[in-house]
């Protein structure tokens, strides 16, 4: 079982209510499930108040979250506790989510892990005193085609090296966003890096189901 | 290896656009409604005789699925059809380019599946990480909606189907069908015992199909060609297409779309550019995401992708994601690995699964290291015993098998790791 730090009294707001635009975008969201099923959208909301609190999940948004829903207070730690995208304490501005399982282990996490730390001085679990990244560990985040890759907020970067890390990292620190997200290779996606081995014709014209 | 005529993601590359008219143009929607006016019946006999099986890892009959699901829905317990699109086994990234590079496929895919077992909604549980590839998807499914091709009278089949995406928050363990229910209703994503099945009680305790992304992708292409067709590829009972993953110590690591089947030589050589330093350099290959047992390479020059040729070699199919590992693999190091991601993603619902995985992982640290007694490693074979079969889902034996793969066909490795440690020691 994973579990994770959660935020310490002080860092914790008194309060949480959701933006003019987050309450529309929740009216969308409730509008997903059965009327009487309006405990489906706990996940949904929750992640939309994090987005809203600056990437992490203070318990104040759980508390109204419990009583928007008509859920008991507990239920909505039970959820927010077990699902790991959760942050229940402050994150950077940047959260570098590496991943280490097998694939990108095989191919080089341990180069992209060390660039990481290296570049940003800090280890796992740790981060930046200028609160721009959190260096986090994370299990196989389903690019494993493109190994080693890492998740930065919302987007991949895949095909990794250790240089190609430092430079997403130095330019991130700058305030701008890297050039390209996905593969840093020359590849577009999962194709094979030298050339199709399928569908040649298709991709000469024509072709389809 | 299959023709391209025989294709049906020719786009999984994403090289061609992905909007609806070029969906269309590859031949998405193309007169569905005549499909849905064949009848609810002939739909499932056409699945059935098709022989397609689950693509998501276990491999059960889809036809058959289907069939399980009440005839008419009861008054208050409307049917749901759930798309499992929480891809998180570790080599594995199939679900990731259809969605994000044929998204409807899976669209079109979702209303015959809907038709077939009386669903009018359908849920498509995401992983929480593929957030781009949940906005692609949207996309997708706004523009259906704008066509006419989702709603009301659907495709103007006369049915009616709404589609929503649920976002998962990262949590492997709801990938499994029960605990993707639980986490659609708002709970924490436990599995549930079975029986009640989700055919009998699913989402909000109605009756529910979950299917995997890629089964769901393939029926229109299916239906459209034939059961005969589909049938006709692969081997008796492994019928069809198959998107493959190919990762880890390869040339060119991949997806690729061929027959079932196939070699797992062809894979890796045709396709993926062979093995780093040549087919000698091999240690082993997991042929079917992290949760089946490795292969060493004796096993692998002949054998077939396939879900009996490979059950029948002691590993498994899975989800078709080859991870290849060559001579430089610390292959107790690798399975280690494995077996923290166990413990970090078991539930903690079961004691022989929470217990369990971290026992297994702090044996193998030791393994890794050869700082255990070699009597030890029966005693390890023997634990993932006790756990394997003893839990509500199978998150419980994915722990186990890596570890009986791995003293299965490389135990002189361990016992090599031992001797060193105590040399050292000594």
């Amino acid at each position: 079982m994973s579990s994770r730090p959660v935020a310490q009294d002080l860092e914790q707001p008194e309060s949480f209510t959701f933006s003019a635009e987050n309450e529309k975008a929740i009216a969308g969201i409730l509008a997903k499930y059965p009327e009487d099923k309006k405990v489906s959208a706990v996940m949904p909301l929750l992640d939309l108040a994090q987005r809203q609190h600056d990437g992490w999940l203070p318990q104040a948004a759980m508390d109204y979250i419990a009583e928007r829903l008509g859920m008991a207070p507990i239920r909505v730690y039970e959820v927010a506790t077990f699902y790991t995208m959760y942050n229940l304490s402050p994150v950077g501005r940047y959260h570098v989510q590496v991943c280490t399982n097998i694939c990108c282990w095989l191919t080089g996490s341990d180069e992209v892990a060390h660039a990481c730390k290296d570049t940003l001085g800090i280890g796992f679990g740790e981060s930046t005193k200028d609160g721009l990244f959190t260096l986090t560990e994370v299990e196989c985040l389903g690019a494993c085609v493109n190994a080693p890759m890492m998740q930065i907020n919302d987007d991949y970067y895949e095909d990794l090296t250790a240089g190609d890390t430092k430079a997403i990292l130095d330019v991130l620190r700058t305030g701008k966003m890297p050039a390209t997200t996905g593969p840093q290779s020359a590849r577009k996606g999962c194709e094979p890096a030298n050339g199709l081995t399928t569908l040649q014709d298709i991709h000469a014209g024509g072709g389809g189901s | 290896m299959l023709a391209d005529k025989d294709r049906i993601f020719t786009n999984i590359y994403g090289f061609q656009e992905k909007s609806r008219k070029a969906c269309m143009a590859r031949g998405d929607w193309d007169k569905t409604a005549d499909i849905i006016k064949k009848g609810r019946d002939w739909i499932i006999s056409e699945v059935k005789d098709s022989r397609l099986r689950g693509r998501g890892g276990a491999g059960f009959s889809t036809g058959m699925k289907w069939s399980f699901m009440p005839k008419e829905a009861a008054p208050g317990r409307p049917h749901f059809l759930a798309i499992n699109a929480d891809e998180g086994e570790p080599g594995t990234c199939k679900d990731r380019e259809i969605i994000r590079n044929e998204p409807h496929k899976l669209i079109e895919g979702a209303l015959l599946a809907g038709f077939a077992i009386g669903a009018h909604t359908a849920y498509i549980y995401i992983r929480g990480e593929f957030y781009r590839e949940a906005e692609v998807l949207q996309t997708a499914i706004d523009e259906a909606y704008e066509a006419g091709l989702l709603g009301k009278n659907a495709a103007q089949s006369g049915w009616d189907l709404d589609i929503y995406i649920h976002r998962g928050m990262g949590a492997y363990v709801c990938g499994e069908e029960s605990a993707l229910i639980q986490s659609i209703e708002g709970k924490k994503g436990q599995p549930r015992l079975k029986p009640p099945f989700p055919a009998n009680c699913g989402i909000y305790g109605c009756p529910t199909t979950v299917n995997n992304v890629e089964s769901i992708a393939v029926v229109p292409a299916i239906l459209r060609r034939g059961a005969s067709w589909w049938a006709g590829i692969g081997r008796e009972n492994n019928t069809g297409i198959k998107i493959y993953a190919i990762s880890g110590h390869v040339n060119t690591p991949c997806i690729v779309e061929d027959a079932m089947s196939v070699p797992l030589k062809d894979l890796i050589e045709k396709h993926a550019g062979g093995v780093r330093g040549g087919w000698d350099n091999l240690l082993g290959v997991i042929p079917g995401g992290c949760s089946v047992p490795v292969m060493p390479k004796s096993t692998c020059a002949d054998i077939l992708m396939d879900y009996d040729s490979l059950r029948d070699a002691g590993s498994g199919l899975g989800t078709a994601a080859v991870i290849v590992m060559d001579k430089s693999t610390d292959i107790i190091k690798a399975i280690t690995r494995l077996s923290r991601f166990y413990m970090h993603e078991s539930c903690g619902q079961c004691t022989p699964c929470r217990e369990g995985t971290g026992w297994l992982w702090r044996m193998m640290e030791r393994m890794v290291e050869g700082n255990i007694a070699i009597e030890e490693i029966d005693i390890l074979e023997e634990v993932t015993r006790q756990i394997e079969g003893n839990t509500i889902c199978a998150l419980g034996d994915a722990a186990a098998w890596p570890i009986q793969g791995l003293i299965q066909n490389f135990r002189p490795e361990i016992e090599r790791r031992i001797a060193k440690f105590n040399n050292r020691a000594a």
